[in-house]
């Protein structure tokens, strides 16, 4: 006989522990596909290890790896707090990237004190736009976000390519369909010399604090938190809770729009159809083995980041194919979400003892 | 202006919008499937994906056509058992549960592809099903040319949705899937086990949405390419909305879905000159979510959609 029987609360020992051994389990694991590709397996690990810690620059790659992961994390462990699923992302990302490559490629050309935040504020806006309309289909005609948001990435990537082959086509780019490259002086600055990382980090990190403060500390957290914990009864507290799905799903959008923006006016300085390989979807990840929280976040990302450059290198090196890295990271998806079960219920196996409680 | 009624009249026409169905047809009977029983499945952009590369490399390994499609099925059917496993007897969120498997499944037919065949630049082409030419059949006016320009797999499609609209509402295993995804404690009550059949339905139905993924490597092309999916399997979850769990419902919005498509492809070629190529790219998705709106409002989901179920717990 196996019963399912709830835990009481959870240990922040456990909160914590989880996923910091989801993660690992999901490492230990790649073992397997390694063996299968037939690479040299502890060469391979240290290889990986070597591609993240290896040197200043193997490590600022990295970072510059999570800043757009922290944006998306961040976008979806807001949504999903409010049980708002936005697995738009991706789409979302784009539209602020190309909010910013309309902004900041000479449309106005005006000192970068000035640029820079038009730039963000576009950004953000277009992100937001990205996800209140199908927010506002939630709430007012019932079509599940879920969906609506999956297909809108489609969408909005078909209509990047014709941007990109119209309105925002580079004249000088020997016909290849990229945009103009951003003003110098509407690029972010980079944080050190002869390095790639650049403002869109601190900028992450400061959204993840605000994000990390809104949700614990604020009444518009507390209300957030009501309406993805039981809509019905936050409805009958009082709470606006149209409002409050309305509110998150802007603020998520932003966020996401935001790591478009610091991926063209931070990193790349132009935008092209392949600016992101999924960093919406990788962001829905970094969420779940943040568990939800902005904080866990910062460090989530910061592991899915260094599982991509370290494979990346790895791969390069022992010629695996380079997608060993997303296998890695939906195996953790898979071990956080057996470990949260894990953490929350407990299995009995046996007759059933009476008493306790 | 244009001849749209000479190309809505064309067997041509009609015979293009089954062949685009067809993988749809399977994608929605598979997600009904799922969803009679309860179970959302979000893994079926992923099992699509492993549906076209198992498919395929059995194919190209030396299984055979028909064996390409067993094994195609089968491994459906794993990932169905783990979304299964993930969901039902644990509860786990059916949102986040479907994602980790389509980022799963198709990270994993990726990583076997690209490990199996390191080196080559163009993909290696089978020799995929064939037009079924029936005699007498197929010299039919119009019904002719447009069924049997169809391979085997469309005819499996089409008896599959037959196949699926019998089992629910003509057998008792049909009634307890049924009632497992509107009431699981009475299906409980009468000392059925809720977990097995909601187990066994998404695997069945998992099975379906990779023979979806396996007509693209082995009638529609001939070999396997990346993100030849394309989002088909999210397109499948807004079908089964707008076909309000029926399986007849699901055949007709596939075949809607698949005539629309084949109408934007021969507009193209009128406007072409006049309207962005991209214009006609989005607007199947477009359609799908104004096919949700409408839909959306007078959707009867299945009652416990979502809802986990714990032995002993009301």
């Amino acid at each position: 006989m196996i019963r399912i029987e709830a835990r009481g609360s959870q240990s922040l020992a456990w909160k914590i522990g989880l996923p910091i051994i989801s993660a690992i389990l999901a490492l230990i694991l790649a073992a397997i596909p390694l063996t299968l590709a037939g690479a040299p397996i502890l060469d391979s690990y240290a290889q990986m290890f070597s591609g993240v810690f290896g040197s200043k620059f193997a490590f600022s790659e990295m970072l510059t790896r999570a800043t757009p992961l922290i944006f998306t994390g961040l976008a979806a462990a807001l949504a999903f707090r409010a049980k708002l699923w936005n697995i738009g992302a991706e789409g979302q990302l784009y539209l602020g990237a190309m909010a910013a490559a309309a902004i900041g490629t000479g449309v106005f050309d005006v000192s970068g004190m000035i640029l820079i935040p038009t730039i963000i504020l576009f950004g953000c806006a277009a992100g937001a736009f990205g996800m209140i309309v199908p927010a506002t289909l939630k709430i007012r005609f019932g079509a599940d976000e879920v969906v609506t948001t999956l297909l809108l990435n489609f969408i909005i990537i078909i209509f990047l390519q014709y941007m990109l082959e119209g309105p925002l086509k580079d004249p000088m780019g020997l016909g290849w369909p990229q945009s103009s490259p951003i003003l110098d002086q509407g690029m972010l600055p980079k944080v050190m010399d002869r390095m790639r990382i650049h403002y869109g980090l601190i900028i992450a990190l400061l959204c993840a604090a605000f994000a990390q403060f809104m949700l614990v500390r604020s009444v518009w957290g507390f209300k957030l938190r009501a309406v993805g914990e039981n809509m019905n009864a936050a409805r009958h507290a009082g709470i606006p809770v149209n409002r409050s799905l309305l509110t998150v799903a802007a603020l998520s959008g932003a966020l996401a729009g935001l790591a478009g923006v610091s991926e063209v006016a931070g990193l790349k300085g132009y935008l092209t159809a392949d600016l992101s390989p999924g960093f919406g979807y990788t962001g829905i990840v970094v969420a779940m083995l943040a568990g939800l929280s902005p904080a866990g976040v910062v460090i989530a990302a910061l592991f899915i980041a260094s599982v991509f450059v370290g494979a990346d290198s790895m791969s390069r090196a022992m010629g695996v194919s380079s997608y060993l890295a997303d296998l890695v990271v939906a195996t953790a998806l898979l071990c956080v979400l057996l470990g949260g079960f894990l953490s929350r219920y407990k299995i009995i196996t046996g007759v059933s003892q009476s008493g306790g409680k | 202006m244009f001849d749209i009624l000479q190309i809505l009249l064309s067997e041509s026409f009609w015979s293009a919008s089954l062949r685009i169905a067809t993988p749809l047809i399977f994608g929605v009977l598979g997600a009904l499937l799922c969803e009679k029983s309860g179970v959302l499945n979000l893994g079926i952009e992923g099992i699509f994906v492993a549906g076209a590369m198992v498919g395929w490399m059995a194919v190209w390994l030396g299984a055979g056509l028909w064996g390409g499609v067993l094994a195609a099925a089968l491994a459906g059917a794993l990932f169905g058992l783990l979304h299964g496993i993930l969901t039902v007897p644990l509860g786990l969120s059916q949102h986040v549960s479907g994602l980790a498997i389509t980022l799963f499944a198709s990270s994993l037919s990726y990583f076997s592809y690209r490990t199996a065949l390191p080196t080559v630049s163009s993909p290696p082409r089978i020799s995929p099903f064939q037009p079924l030419d029936i005699p007498i059949l197929s010299d039919l006016p119009f019904i002719g040319p447009v069924l049997f320009q169809q391979t085997a797999l469309t005819f499996l499609a089409l008896f599959c949705v037959f196949l699926v609209w019998y089992v629910l509402n003509k057998t008792a295993l049909g009634v307890a899937i049924k009632a497992v995804g509107d009431n699981p404690n009475s299906v409980d009550a009468q000392g059925l086990s809720v977990y097995g059949l909601r187990i066994g339905a998404v695997m069945a139905g998992s099975a379906l949405m990779a023979l979806g993924g396996a007509f693209l490597t082995m009638s529609a092309f001939d070999a396997f390419f990346f993100g030849m999916v394309n989002g088909r399997g999210w397109i499948c979850i807004a079908l089964v909305i707008f076909a309000s769990w029926r399986p007849g419902k699901a055949l007709l919005g596939a075949i809607l879905f698949g005539a629309f498509d084949a109408l934007q492809v021969r507009l193209q070629t009128e406007v072409g000159a006049f309207v962005p190529s991209q214009v006609f790219l989005a607007a199947p998705y477009i359609l799908s979510i104004f096919a949700l709106v409408i839909a959306a409002r007078r959707a009867e989901y299945p009652r416990a959609l979502l809802t986990p179920w714990f032995k002993g717990q009301r």
